[in-house]
């Protein structure tokens, strides 16, 4: 408690003078890499269906005669108004339940979703750990992991320097000249984060990345992730494990409904959580 | 939670933020500037888009090739289909229109005028339908990963090209067993394929835009692809047809013959086959196309770039 009262004196502080650098004292590394600003989310989802509307050709077209609108488009407002600041330095985890907007919230921050209405503000490019989607199952691993390394924007001579230190990361062996489809749950995964992590990113974001493989691959990829952070300059993560990101994390906001319901130190926040 | 909580958060909050909610939106929005912090999605100007899609070029083209490999993979015979296909589309068309059907009376060489028209016409459809379907059957693919979207129309049009080139190797198999002599003429095939692929091109970013919104365009959309393959002249000349069979007037075969996927037919057709005479403003209409399709194509696809994703 007594550090939370110290924090707040300099907020009173810049309330009085908005225009004064807002920035109080106590954070080690001033400057702001990731600034969300009364951010929402809104998307739409297709082929939603309640209990009335089944999805036949001959309700479609009683829907058209009547005139009605398509309901199997639902908007779902996903983030509604979250705003705060990140730091250099700063190694933030999101927690909340299911559907809170976890994993809408660094989407947006990582831009793949346009704001509804607010903005994310960044200090370069924010990447979000992960190249699931861009490696086809019915290729091979080498394939996947060029593929891959180009999606995530290397040129060719970054793709054959880190060729290599992915294959024996992923611990895959000669399955990397298998097709993906081949692969057991775990080895896929081990490859996907492989590939992912191979690049270094100024803001990283990281959703439920570690949850997957075996013991010894968890200790692996635990300790490529501390490594990133150090490059990194700022780093979200999203875990349901609160173990990792109160390990890893000096900051902690908890998501809930699309809302921010606490903001602040891990152990606070987190003890929070944890009763309600 | 109880309320000294909720008290402690939102104080807490508000020291972390620099302040929101008490000061609305202005003072975030000014930090930002001040610290040189850009909006994480923003549209770059157009020379800074075409620069960042040329950076991907690698991307680009790894995705064509990949995604050509893994369209045959899981078959016996392999890649080999990328022959076969087209070698048994080009026999199918042969047996029924040029046998069968009889359609070939009137036109010299009927099976290599069937053939290329075939061929080239399926170039174009299939780039287009690729490109309608490019943003909104990958939208796992842009909601992961940071990439100017034309990447993905872009790189659906250079897998169609691929396949044309294999294509394109048994159209002149084809074309010289049916009697057709090599000409010098036949250093403009590259000219007009390229043209061709700038067209596809431009008209996949249309649709990509297109399609991206407009969820119902992928089930209309061979409809459109049929109608336009009967008012192209792929299996008939539409001089004949229109204007002496239906007695339709000549301005309706002129505007036929004009549109983009008949003047590209008409142009390799004028290459290939000897006694093939085209419209002498083909050539115009070949390069007319190619590039309003390609500007206008660019500039109506990046006008929406940041929105793609969200529906």
């Amino acid at each position: 408690m007594a550090e939370l009262t110290k924090e707040l004196f300099p907020v009173e502080e810049s309330q009085q003078t908005p225009k004064s650098p807002p920035r109080p004292a106590p954070e080690p590394t001033g400057t702001p890499t990731v600034i969300v600003d009364d951010l929402h989310i809104v998307y739409r989802v297709y082929g939603a269906t309640t209990d009335q509307e089944k999805g036949n050709a001959a309700n479609a077209l009683m829907r058209l005669l009547r005139r009605q609108g398509r309901p199997q488009m639902k908007e779902v407002h996903a983030v509604k108004g979250v705003s705060f600041v990140a730091y250099h330095g700063d190694a933030i985890g999101i927690v909340g339940r299911n559907g809170s907007g976890k994993s809408t919230l660094l989407r947006a921050i990582a831009g793949l979703l346009p704001p509804h209405k607010g903005a994310v503000y960044t200090d370069g490019q924010p990447s979000l750990l992960g190249v699931n989607a861009a490696l086809m199952r019915e290729l091979t691993g080498e394939r996947n992991i060029v593929l891959g390394c180009y999606a995530m924007g290397m040129n060719p001579t970054q793709v054959k320097q880190r060729f290599d230190a992915i294959v024996d990361f992923s611990g895959i062996g000669d399955f990397v000249q298998f097709p993906m489809s081949t692969y057991s749950s775990g080895m896929g995964a081990r490859l996907r984060f492989a590939i992912a992590s191979a690049k270094t990113h100024d803001v990283l974001l990281i959703d439920e990345a570690l949850a997957t493989g075996d013991r010894e691959f968890k200790r692996k990829s635990q300790e490529r992730i501390k490594q990133m952070r150090a490059e990194a300059g700022t780093v979200f993560l999203v875990a349901h494990n609160l173990d990792v990101i109160e390990e890893t994390c000096n900051r902690v906001i908890w998501l809930h409904k699309g809302k921010i319901r606490m903001d602040g130190d891990p152990e606070t926040v987190l003890a929070a959580y944890n009763k309600g | 939670m109880s309320q000294p909580e909720s008290a402690i958060a939102d104080a807490q909050a508000g020291g972390r933020n620099g302040g929101t909610p008490p000061w609305g939106k202005e003072p975030l929005a000014k930090l930002a500037k001040r610290y040189g912090l850009r909006r994480a999605i923003a549209r770059p100007s157009l020379p800074v888009y075409l620069r960042q899609l040329w950076e991907r070029r690698h991307f680009i083209m790894t995705y064509a090739t990949s995604r050509n490999v893994s369209k045959y993979s899981n078959s016996a015979l392999g890649q080999l289909w990328q022959v076969l296909t087209p070698l048994l589309n080009a026999l199918i068309y042969w047996l029924m229109f040029g046998l069968i059907l009889g359609a070939s009376k009137d036109i010299e060489n009927y099976p290599a005028f069937l053939i290329t028209g075939m061929f080239v016409f399926t170039f174009t459809q299939r780039s287009v339908t690729g490109g309608a379907k490019s943003i909104s059957g990958n939208l796992s693919l842009i909601r992961a990963l940071h990439f100017p979207r034309a990447a993905l129309p872009l790189a659906y049009t250079i897998q169609e090209l691929q396949q044309l080139l294999i294509s394109m190797g048994i159209l002149f198999g084809l074309v010289l067993i049916t009697g057709e002599p090599i000409t010098l003429a036949w250093l403009l095939i590259p000219v007009v394929l390229t043209l061709q692929t700038f067209f596809n091109l431009g008209a996949s970013l249309v649709l990509a835009r297109v399609g991206a919104s407009a969820r119902d365009l992928n089930q209309l959309l061979p409809f459109i692809m049929r109608t336009w393959l009967y008012t192209s002249g792929v299996f008939f000349s539409i001089q004949d047809k229109v204007v002496q069979s239906a007695g339709l007037p000549q301005w309706v075969a002129e505007i036929m013959y004009a549109n983009p996927a008949a003047a590209y037919i008409e142009a390799m057709r004028d290459i290939l086959i000897q006694d093939h005479s085209p419209r002498p403003w083909i050539w115009f209409a070949c390069v007319f196309w190619a590039v309003f399709a390609l500007f206008f194509g660019f500039w109506y696809f990046w006008r929406a770039e940041e929105r793609y994703g969200r529906g």
